[in-house]
């Protein structure tokens, strides 16, 4: 499913000019099916009432702009949201404040219960196991366990595996790794990862990680006040340090090495990700990859 | 005897699992310590028993002479310690900036011709004079986590515990608070101890402490800590990027010197290559 967004803008508290804020002003962006796509920019500046509108918890405003996510209208009264739901998974930050089951099977499957009535008791066991191996807990081990008595890392998988159950082609995440160890963080971007190559074609992450969009993302944008200020793969958008710095942004190490190397009239022609940088590294100051 | 003794101490929530266990640490006047350690290791719970908020089961906390297992201490340690949590939404309780920060020299019975001066020094130590007169909600989140580092200086502690201060912060954010916190360590000689998972945050820190299973299992300086990479991964952590970036590098035989930390130190080392 491909996302297109058209000339949206949302506007906070309408009803009371003085205190109103506009959130977002006159965004349009398109999300091509298969992208690991990247939002980023600082607190804000409009990235979490973006991501909102894709499922529809904010709806689209009359003369606001429009939305297209594969064949659903959703700047059209009569759009089928549930329907879209099951199809767009949403995370939210701490995802582990969305459990509330009983036990981890209850809570993952309640996304069958609500988006496909049609399941039986087997074919929704089959696939509340499908998606807690997914996100690799051990089924039998953690399925009549409360989501509670679990440590932060694993609440948070259930609490993946509870959105990913009905099988979304696109997967949004808003800031899907605070608060989590290093290690904890990784694991995180190998799943998404791993999910990306199985039934989820789309992948759109918003985060303040720049070195995790450096590593992660085929292409982000940039939102500041807002609008769409800058869009292209994280070579593109972290070019010109100074521009992200300004914008509140912050920028890879990859960046920042490309660009202390730069001076020293060095160029490293990188994707930014550690691998391309480390490599071209052997190219241009090693003489050549061994 | 240090400013902050942790003698022996053992604590559990349910009297069956210890989280943490037997730990001995203390600490200097002026020190900036970094705490690390995973999700679940026990550091917030370790911090929760700097400032009384949890008793310990067994052995000591003294605060400046004063021991958290008595009762009539309570209001002195909490003038000492002062503890920022991760969300500042949860710490601010004024809809005016300034009610804000008074909240707590007020709780302290602080006279209110001094309250006035807390607040100036309080709101200036962050940068924050300016919106003395905002709505903390009306805030960026940098600014609010300011906002309530400036509630806790209010109350003049000797020591200032971060508890993942900067986790829900942006980059620029994260960076002002950094920058304010480090700050009040080399100029107003505040103790900081700061817990964190961002290792690019451990770096600048005098000493760092790696908890794991309710344990100290490694104390040093940021280089002897990431010095031994292996053992720091074995508890779950892993190395500052740059250093993690320069071990790949030399794993493929690019000769950098040994203890690369930050990406100053990389790129100096990357542009003498050439």
């Amino acid at each position: 499913m491909r996302v297109e967004v058209k000339n949206l803008s949302f506007v906070y508290g309408q009803g009371a000019k003085a205190l109103s804020v506009r959130a977002l002003d006159n965004v349009s962006l398109t999300i091509e099916e298969g992208e690991f796509f990247g939002i980023i920019g600082q607190t804000g500046s409009g990235k979490t009432t973006f991501v909102q509108h894709l499922n529809g918890l904010i709806k689209v405003g009359k003369d606001s702009g429009s939305i297209k996510i594969g064949e659903y209208d959703l700047s059209d009264k009569k759009c089928d949201f549930k329907s879209l739901r099951s199809k767009l998974g949403m995370v939210f930050q701490y995802p582990e404040q969305q459990l509330f089951g009983d036990t981890v099977f209850d809570d993952v499957a309640f996304g069958i219960k609500n988006f496909m009535p049609e399941k039986n008791a087997e074919e929704t066991e089959i696939l509340v196991k499908e998606a807690l191996e997914m996100v690799g807990l051990d089924y039998q081990k953690v399925k009549d366990k409360s989501p509670f008595e679990l440590s932060g890392g694993q609440k948070r998988r259930v609490a993946i595996a509870g959105v990913i159950v009905t099988k979304p082609e696109v997967l949004v995440l808003d800031e899907p790794v605070a608060g989590l160890d290093p290690v904890g963080k990784r694991e995180f971007f190998a799943l998404l990862h791993k999910l990306h190559k199985s039934f989820v074609k789309t992948v759109i992450i918003v985060s303040h990680d720049m070195d995790a969009v450096a590593e992660n993302c085929t292409r982000a944008v940039v939102f500041s006040q807002g609008k769409v200020v800058c869009e292209g793969t994280p070579k593109e958008i972290f070019s010109d340090l100074e521009t992200t710095n300004s914008l509140g942004l912050g920028f890879p190490v990859t960046a920042y090495l490309t660009a202390r190397l730069k001076e020293v009239g060095v160029d490293i022609d990188s994707d930014l990700t550690v691998d391309g940088f480390v490599n071209e590294i052997m190219n241009k100051l090693c003489g050549g990859n061994e | 005897m240090a400013l902050l003794e942790v003698q022996n101490v053992s604590f559990s929530y349910d009297k069956l699992n210890k989280v943490i266990k037997n730990v001995c640490l203390s600490v200097e006047e002026g020190e900036y310590i970094a705490v690390i350690g995973h999700n679940g290791s026990g550091k917030s719970t370790l911090a929760k028993l700097f400032n009384g908020l949890q008793k310990p089961d067994e052995g000591e906390v003294i605060v400046d002479g004063f021991s958290v297992h008595d009762k009539k201490s309570e209001f002195e340690i909490r003038k000492r310690v002062g503890v920022v949590f991760q969300n500042p939404d949860n710490q601010l309780v004024a809809s005016i900036v300034e009610d804000d920060v008074a909240f707590g020299p007020e709780n302290l019975g602080v006279p209110r011709k001094e309250i006035g001066e807390r607040i100036n020094f309080a709101l200036s130590a962050v940068g924050m004079e300016k919106f003395r007169h905002a709505t903390p909600t009306r805030l960026s989140g940098g600014q609010k986590q300011r906002i309530a580092i400036a509630g806790v200086l209010a109350l003049k502690p000797k020591i200032l515990v971060l508890d993942e201060s900067t986790a829900m912060l942006d980059p620029k954010g994260r960076k002002e608070v950094l920058d304010v916190v480090n700050k009040l360590n080399k100029e107003q000689k505040v103790t900081v101890i700061a817990i964190t998972h961002y290792m690019e945050e451990v770096i600048d820190a005098d000493r760092v402490i790696v908890i794991n299973d309710g344990e100290i299992a490694l104390s040093g300086t940021p280089r002897e800590i990431f010095a031994q990479k292996d053992v720091i991964k074995g508890y779950g952590l892993e190395l500052p990027f740059s250093a993690y970036i320069a071990e790949k590098l030399k794993q493929k035989g690019v000769s950098l010197k040994s203890d690369i930390l930050d990406q100053t130190e990389l790129a100096e080392a990357l542009c003498a290559l050439k």
